[in-house]
């Protein structure tokens, strides 16, 4: 479990960022830089995050489990992240959640037994004027309807049969 | 009327990009406080224009610039708030992500302003699209001699940094937001010390947002004075409103302070009336922290005066008839809406959220959250709603920071203007749990008198 040459580069500039012997201030874009490599953060992972900032790997473990996206085990590989909070919600996010979960066959929470899909509540992401709507990897999917959500599905799994 | 400081040429093709901005007039502001200004005079400036801070509390810009420590030898920093995580608001999110040079200029001109020769921008990690807009924007200004080593020959270095979050409202409030820029969980710091004394690494610090940032350009461009002219009162120039919910058109919207609340619900030129032809029943003016209003005393104050859009008129009555104009994020409830529905979903965010430093918040959050959700699905007792009552009470200025109060003031806001709705939840359980919004009972509230 290592970064390439060029992840280990980057790394460097992010410390570099900081100012001197503050190259712990590094640790959050890091653990995104180890999500995106892993897909989640393995206890492996962030012990080798740890090894690369110099710290201890308790002050690793304590932040990645504070903040929402970073995952402390495997999700599928397309997460659905569905807001909830009230201004989705009045516009109808609930109906959105249902349906996604009963295409997918999966609750909120689960992750479908082909490994592909994730589905997620998640708490209000700065689009109330374009609900409902999700986060799908580093986009957003607004003004979801039933049909969006079809063709979401179908992109998805389209993606994933010419990628592997 | 509307007045558009920010977002004048948000419509320019290629404004995103630094060609069309440069062209559009932008940097000239940093041009303009390099070359003619000194530090001091451009922090005067800001005091002069009356800007408030843009993230929700309103502090005056220029009054918190001037209370920055300048300790010989020790290096000072600006960390611009881009976390932008309350229900309601994504103002910040299309300043950035349509007009990013506007908030480069502002973080220049005020680096220069505070000495911050390291200047950051703490960004909410679900906007992970944005900060890849916000560098090629930095590599912009810098291949143009706007940022990098001594600016336009004046001797002053700056760097701006992205610094992505990864999921927690808490990191906005300006202490966990430097302690997340530090690399450690977002628990809030005991203050005294202020940031502006001890903040990121210990250093001095000013957190703003970015949509006070961004002001800053045109209040540099055309003086305190000339800017403090625009609005009314102490509401001086343009605040960036996000309107959502159930009306015609949600969006971004400019507004100059003097129009009504009900010119903006209504006018085709901001949200365009109520969706669906409903009836306005509730609204939050400011984002989800703050008190939920119905209609009547949304449009008009207590005294039957009309309510404008601004700082003072928002909060005229206080907490008892008023709101606040908080981030902007204003979220619009049509007949059918459920405010105890709604109540339920901003009080599990804020459970959600809360960083659990504080056990008022931590446990008070947690059982606001259940209690509502008792009643919302019909499960719900009469004495429950005194209970909530209660416990909004206990958490509310009981805490290290002001999450604690930001999630007991929509609890007891909706208690005391929707009591009614509250009771029927619990005397219709069958009912509540069929058609799961409350009482729409509420009349056009443009034809009636307070
Ligand atoms: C719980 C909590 C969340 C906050 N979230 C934000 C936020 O997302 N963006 C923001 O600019 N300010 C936020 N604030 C306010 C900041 O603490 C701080 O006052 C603000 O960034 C100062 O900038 P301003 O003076 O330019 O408004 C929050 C405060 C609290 C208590
Ligand atoms: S009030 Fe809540 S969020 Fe703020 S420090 Fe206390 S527990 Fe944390
Ligand atoms: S409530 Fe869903 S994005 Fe804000």
């Amino acid at each position: 479990m290592e970064f390439s040459e060029e992840k280990l580069k980057k790394v460097s500039e992010i410390i570099a960022r900081y100012p001197q012997g503050k190259q712990k201030s590094a640790l959050l874009p890091v653990l995104h830089m180890a999500q995106e490599q892993w897909g989640w953060l393995s206890t492996e992972a962030m012990d080798y995050v740890a090894s690369l900032l110099s710290l201890e790997p308790i002050e690793v473990y304590e932040v990645a489990t504070f903040y929402s996206m970073y995952n402390l085990k495997p999700v599928g590989k397309y997460l659905f992240e569905v807001c909830q909070t009230g201004p989705c919600m009045i516009n109808g996010s609930d109906d959105i959640i249902a349906y996604i979960g009963e295409r997918l066959g999966i609750k909120p929470g689960e992750t479908t037994s082909d490994g592909l899909f994730t589905l997620k509540t998640v708490e209000c992401l700065g689009a109330c004027g374009y609900a409902p709507m999700m986060q799908l990897g580093k986009h957003y999917k607004e003004h979801l309807t039933k049909e969006k959500v079809d063709t979401i599905i179908e992109d998805c799994r389209k993606n994933a049969a010419v990628n592997n | 009327m509307s007045k558009k400081l920010l977002l004048e040429h948000a419509g320019v093709e290629g404004i995103r990009y630094y060609d069309a901005y440069r062209k559009n007039g932008g940097y000239a502001s940093v041009e303009k406080a390099f070359k003619e200004m000194t530090p001091e005079a451009v922090v005067e400036e800001v005091k002069k224009s009356g800007l408030r801070g843009r993230g929700g509390a309103g502090f005056p810009t220029g009054l918190k610039w001037s209370f920055i420590a300048k300790p010989e030898g020790v290096p000072r920093h600006l960390v611009c708030n881009a976390d932008e995580s309350e229900p309601g608001t994504f103002k910040d999110r299309y300043l950035m992500e349509f007009i990013p040079h506007l908030l480069i200029e502002g973080l220049i001109v005020s680096s220069f302003a505070l000495g911050s020769n390291a200047t950051y921008i703490y960004i909410r990690g679900e906007y992970a699209w944005i900060p890849d807009i916000l560098e090629q924007a930095i590599a912009e200004a810098k291949a143009n001699g706007f940022l990098g080593k001594n600016i336009l020959g004046s001797g002053f270095d700056c760097e701006i940094y992205v610094h992505r979050g990864a999921g927690a409202y808490i990191c906005g409030e300006e202490t966990a937001l430097i302690e997340s820029l530090e690399g450690k969980r977002g628990n809030p710091r005991i203050k005294p010390p202020f940031p502006a004394i001890k903040g990121a690494w210990d250093r001095p610090t000013v957190v703003n947002n970015v949509e006070t940032l961004a002001a800053i350009v045109p209040v540099i461009n055309m003086g305190g004075e000339a800017y403090s002219k625009i609005g009314v009162g102490r509401s001086t120039g343009t605040k960036l409103i996000s309107a959502c919910g159930n009306i015609n058109k949600p969006g971004v919207y400019e507004i100059d302070m003097t129009i009504s609340v009900e010119e903006f619900i209504f006018s085709d030129e901001y949200c365009g009336g109520m969706a669906n032809g409903k009836k306005l029943k509730a609204c939050i003016p400011g984002g989800s922290s703050v008190p939920i209003l119905p209609a009547n005393l949304l449009l008009k104050t207590a005294k039957g005066e009309t309510r404008y859009m601004n700082y003072e008129s928002l909060s005229d009555g206080g907490f008892a008839t008023g709101s606040m104009m908080g981030s902007g994020g204003f979220v619009v409830l049509d007949e059918d809406q459920c405010v105890v529905k709604h109540t339920y979903t901003l009080a599990r965010f804020y459970r959600h959220e809360s960083c659990g430093q504080c056990s008022p918040c931590r446990e008070g959050t947690g059982w606001m959250e259940k209690i509502l959700k008792n009643i919302d699905t019909g499960k719900g007792k009469m004495s429950d709603i005194d209970l909530l009552w209660d416990i909004q009470g206990k958490i509310e200025g009981n805490t290290i920071c002001p999450l604690g109060d930001a999630a007991a003031w929509p609890v007891a806001a909706a208690i005391r203007h929707f009591r009614d709705e509250f009771e029927w939840h619990v005397l219709n359980p069958e009912e509540c749990l069929r058609r799961n919004y409350g009482l729409a009972h509420y009349a056009d509230p443009r034809e009636v008198a307070v």
